[in-house]
């Protein structure tokens, strides 16, 4: 054992979510245990790794905060480490639990909750960003193996990781990807959406879904004034924006233009 | 022996499981007084999010209640919405949505056997603690989970919240020059299989049987995933449409945890489950190396569900070449459908057992509500019982450590998912604010919406016919 003492710590810390990008680690294959011989993974309750309040040189974070519980365990986490790196579209921006963010909350949940007084913490799902510092945020939902191996190997080199901030169609001009809304008018919010998954949709021949989130400038304006002509209905307009990544400031503006 | 000793053991985190829960034991003269399997992840409030709902974000968004499992919830969304919808697939969609679910079974029951269950029989903390001692028995085990996830990529694009389904088929159909090459690794991969199941027969198991009531799906001409009745070893033969007549979701009045009854009685699904009810439908030679190896079933022993995963995976395995090897690919990989009004259920089998969902549909076919039944809440009150009954014949009078043990891997055997468990759920928070949550009835909780007192809750008209509110 004690020349893993000597390995950079790694912890995988879980909040609200489905588990998904946790699975970039479990779905490494023969890599899992090359990843788990060049660092020591000390907490991973999935895998079996149980030390939650273990100081570690890398925290990747999954899921939302939605109870004062997880406020308290997210400042844990931050003291704890040194670089702490959010997975995925829940702890990067909420995730689909955050589309309760528009409904009118307390109508609900005074309906649903038993004990009111901690309703105000269960209200909304934030990202963690919301709560403390994050060093790297990782998008998709879910991110994918490479780009957690990717920010492990930047992080442990003490280089600065690439972060993807292309559109999708620049990924569909690169896959010579048929385009959908030009060939087929298949609404695809491609244009806005920033590429990591590899153009997927369009590959499938249908359109984006926005699950890596905005794009860096995203012509949200344009983009709509296209499926209006495509003749989406506001309400099917604003499913578009308020998706997966709802809660960022240019699909939360966009898809409001088109709320009733 | 223990006389008015208390005991009480705590697992405030369960380890190798999906999902985040908790297990409460106290033990006073020598019986149990309490046994709480706690799920404290947070509600997450799905059913909600799929109000006024189009079909295909349905499909997209239930494959997000959880990350291990997504192509089972869009199967049981996807085909729900056809039977609403009158639509006929054609025979090339049936028979690739069979190998996508194919790719999600080995793909999960790998994960489980090797990462989750099998470091509890061979007594190792995780697999990758394990993999010291046996390398070559963990790399076989990712080689297989990363098969599955490459079958389910093939359809799906991606392992986790796959983007290939639609109603009515699929969105694309994949090149047959990479349908070859995926033939080929199957045939490696059924070898590797094989070996496992060989292995896992070896191992030893423990020995606990008990009585309990098998629930899994049934189909005339093959083993159930996709389509078929809901049948259980207590003689229950029923349309997915009839499910609510007697399944019970309740909330049991000593803990916030949801207990599900069939018939006022707690039940299994799972791969054991669906074994013991269909193995007839399995080749003759997979079920005689179980006869072989001195299986017989129907089995009562639990532990015998790590055996019923590998007998699945294998199968998984040899079914996905059997419907690929004539592959061909059509010139348009759906029908199309027309959106209306109306409602269906659907149920299919989930690598953790029976999924089943019930959608109700406005004019336009958008969702005016959803209820959603995962395998785990069902199998919630089978794992306490199986705790119970489990822990008291192991001797109540054992250590801490032992009984917490036991605990576990009982707990591990069912290989619940709190993530699907907690999707929807009632909470309620403790003194420290962490939400103890009660996975509830759905279906109560669905009246209560829908009756008069709470209609403020749903941007509804309730002069006017219900109209489905925008899609969150």
């Amino acid at each position: 054992m004690h020349e893993t003492t000597a390995k950079p710590k790694v912890a995988v810390h879980k909040f609200s979510s489905c588990d998904g990008c946790q699975l970039a680690f479990l779905d490494m294959g023969e890599d899992l245990l090359t990843l788990s011989a060049m660092v020591d993974i000390v907490h991973f309750a999935e895998a079996g790794m149980l030390d939650a309040d273990a100081t570690v040189d890398v925290a990747f974070v999954e899921g939302s905060l939605n109870t004062r519980h997880d406020l308290k365990r997210i400042q844990a986490i931050r003291r704890n480490s040194r670089f702490l790196v959010t997975i995925g579209a829940c702890a990067t921006a909420g995730g689909l639990q955050a589309l309760r963010n528009f409904t009118d909350a307390d109508a609900w949940h005074s309906a649903v909750y038993a004990t009111p007084e901690y309703l105000d913490s269960l209200a909304t799902a934030s990202p963690i960003k919301s709560a403390v510092h994050v060093d790297l945020e990782l998008w998709g939902c879910p991110v994918n193996t490479r780009q957690v191996t990717g920010a492990v190997r930047a992080l442990l080199s003490g280089v600065t990781p690439a972060v993807e901030q292309d559109k999708v169609c620049m990924e569909c001009k690169r896959q010579q990807a048929v385009c959908v809304m030009v060939a087929k008018g298949t609404p695809c919010m491609g244009p806005v959406t920033r590429t990591g998954c590899g153009a997927l949709c369009p590959r499938f021949e249908r359109g984006c879904y926005a699950c890596y989130g905005p794009a860096e400038n995203p012509n949200t304006d344009s983009l709509s004034h296209w499926f209006e002509g495509l003749g989406l209905l506001p309400e099917q307009l604003r499913e578009q924006y308020h998706g997966i990544t709802s809660q960022t400031e240019p699909f939360t503006a966009a898809g409001n233009r088109y709320r009733k | 022996m223990s006389g008015s000793k208390r005991i009480a053991v705590k697992v405030p985190v369960l380890a190798r499981v999906e999902g985040e829960g908790a297990l409460d034991l106290a033990i006073e003269n020598g019986a149990i007084t309490e046994l709480k399997l706690e799920i404290y992840e947070p509600p997450r409030l799905f059913e909600k999010f799929l109000e006024g709902c189009e079909s295909q974000a349905v499909i997209d968004r239930v494959a997000r209640i959880c990350g291990i499992c997504p192509v089972a919830y869009q199967m049981s969304a996807v085909q729900a919405y056809e039977k609403a919808w009158g639509v006929e697939v054609a025979p090339w969609a049936r028979d690739m949505r069979r190998v996508l679910y194919c790719g999600e079974w080995i793909q999960s029951h790998a994960l489980h056997i090797h990462l989750l269950a099998a470091p509890d029989f061979l007594g190792f903390e995780s697999a990758t603690a394990m993999a010291r001692d046996y390398p070559d028995e963990v790399r076989r085990g990712l080689r297989l989970q990363g098969l599955g996830n490459e079958l389910i990529a093939l359809f799906g694009g991606r392992a986790v919240h796959p983007i290939g389904v639609r109603v009515g088929g699929f969105h694309h159909a994949p090149e047959p020059a990479r349908v070859a090459a995926m033939v080929g690794k199957l045939n490696e991969a059924r070898v590797e299989a094989g070996a496992l199941l060989d292995w896992l027969l070896t191992l030893g198991l423990p020995t606990d049987e008990q009585d309990f009531i098998n629930v899994a799906m049934r189909h005339p001409q093959e083993y159930p995933m996709n389509a078929g009745r809901i049948v259980s070893s207590a003689r229950h033969d029923l349309d997915p449409e009839d499910f609510e007549q007697h399944f019970q979701e309740f909330q049991a009045p000593h803990s916030t945890a949801l207990h599900a009854h069939l018939d006022g009685r707690p039940y299994l699904v799972g791969p054991l489950a669906r074994l013991n009810l269909n193995a007839d439908q399995l080749p003759g030679d997979l079920t005689q190396r179980l006869a072989a190896a001195g299986i017989e079933l129907p089995s009562r022993n639990m532990y015998h569900s790590i055996i019923a995963r590998a007998v699945e995976l294998l199968y998984a395995i040899d079914e996905a070449l059997r419907l690929l090897s004539d592959y061909q690919r059509p010139d348009r990989p759906y029908v199309d459908a027309t959106p209306g009004p109306g409602g269906a259920a659907w149920v299919t089998e989930a690598p953790r057992g029976i999924l089943w969902h019930r959608y109700r549909l406005d004019d336009q076919g958008r969702v005016l509500s959803v209820n959603i039944v995962p395998p785990t809440s069902q199998n919630q009150a089978r794992i306490e019982e199986d705790l119970r009954l489990g822990l008291t014949r192991g001797g109540l009078d054992r250590d801490e450590d032992a009984l917490r043990s036991q605990g576990e891997m009982i707990i591990r055997n069912y290989d619940p998912c709190i993530s699907c468990a907690t999707h929807f759920l009632r909470g309620r928070s403790d003194a420290d604010g962490r939400t103890r949550t009660a996975i509830h009835a759905q279906t109560e909780w669905l009246l209560s919406l829908l009756s008069d007192r709470n209609s403020s809750i749903l941007s509804m008209d309730s002069t006017g016919l219900p109209r489905a509110k925008p899609c969150a």
